[in-house]
């Protein structure tokens, strides 16, 4: 029952993800060609809707189920982690056209193949983990 | 229903993203797909390796279900939400991807050349995914986050970090469409 409700928001998100054309290999493409403002409005009107609710309850002090007041998580302050690890992710999300959350989506499509993107990422992800004392962040 | 099957408009699509974003704060977590690859990193046994992934990832598991839905929302939509209107390209974009070697573009989600049965048996297919995949967990996890963790929670929460790593995401996008890809294919 605790589940549920996480199984639930995944399926309208894998839904929406593919009703959107943003799990498209060809809408990325598109996006960053410059040819098409599809995408863009997609992420546009996301982040817009996301700052109305994100202020509105914060105004209204809106709980969340385990009683705290709603809050996003402060990232860490920096700039070498974040400007080199997005190119690093933009160039692979180019490439397969796929980012963590489509990956997955892609795959219940019936995209199988995509079983060796997911494979790669968490082997990507093994990988930053060793070298991580090691980077600049 | 014609609408329901029909692709989902923009106007509508990015708010309905921005509702699992409110949705998964509500249930007192947060929007970050990528935070399940370290999680299967550490289901994994990879905290024997780095101290990264020492964590107890039964706290996350949640997110291994959102991931579960996501593949069945995947399942649904094409098998039962869906016609075969394909998607709508920009013209120029089709022929541009024609004269790269890219057929039907649009009538699938993924272009055959890249995912196909012959790609992905052919050493140079396989290692597009491969390699493609790398960048994607890499880097992903070096910024802190992905498209859902930076581009829309970060964003809409107004973080600069956010802001920062998402320039990154689309300098690394724009050198992979408009440089490396006349190169590769």
């Amino acid at each position: 029952m605790k589940f549920l409700k996480f199984l639930l928001v995944g399926i309208v998100f894998g839904i929406v993800l593919v009703k959107s054309e943003a799990v498209s290999w060809y809408r990325i493409y598109e996006m960053f060609r410059f040819q098409s403002f599809h995408m863009y409005g997609i992420i546009g009107t996301a982040i817009a809707s996301g700052i109305l609710f994100l202020q509105l309850s914060k105004r209204s002090h809106l709980k969340s189920l385990n009683g705290a007041e709603i809050f996003v998580p402060k990232k860490d302050k920096g700039f070498t982690r974040y400007i080199v690890g997005g190119t690093i992710f933009g160039l692979g999300w180019a490439m397969v056209g796929a980012c963590p959350g489509p990956m997955y989506v892609l795959l219940g499509t019936g995209i199988y193949s995509m079983f060796i993107v997911i494979a790669a990422a968490v082997l990507g992800t093994f990988i930053y983990g060793l070298l991580k004392d090691k980077l600049p962040h | 229903m014609e609408l329901l099957l029909n692709p989902w408009p923009w106007y509508l699509s990015g708010p309905l993203i921005a509702l699992i974003m409110a949705l998964l704060l509500y249930f007192g977590k947060n929007f970050g797909m990528s935070s399940n690859l370290r999680t299967m990193c550490a289901i994994g046994g990879a905290g024997k390796y780095s101290n990264f992934f020492k964590m107890n990832w039964r706290d996350y598991s949640w997110n291994l279900v959102v991931v579960l839905g996501a593949v069945i929302g995947g399942f649904i939509a094409v098998h039962f939400l869906s016609n075969d209107s394909g998607t709508n390209l920009n013209p120029a974009t089709v022929s541009e991807l024609k004269s790269l070697g890219f057929s039907n573009a649009g009538k699938t989600l993924v272009p055959e050349e890249l995912y196909g049965t012959g790609a992905i048996t052919s050493l140079k297919g396989l290692a597009l995914l491969i390699v493609g995949g790398l960048l994607v967990g890499f880097g992903t996890r070096y910024a802190g986050g992905c498209t859902s963790g930076h581009a829309i929670t970060g964003l809409s929460s107004l973080q600069r970090p956010s802001l920062i790593a998402v320039i990154g995401f689309f300098i690394g996008g724009l050198v992979m469409a408009n440089l490396i890809f006349p190169l590769i294919f």
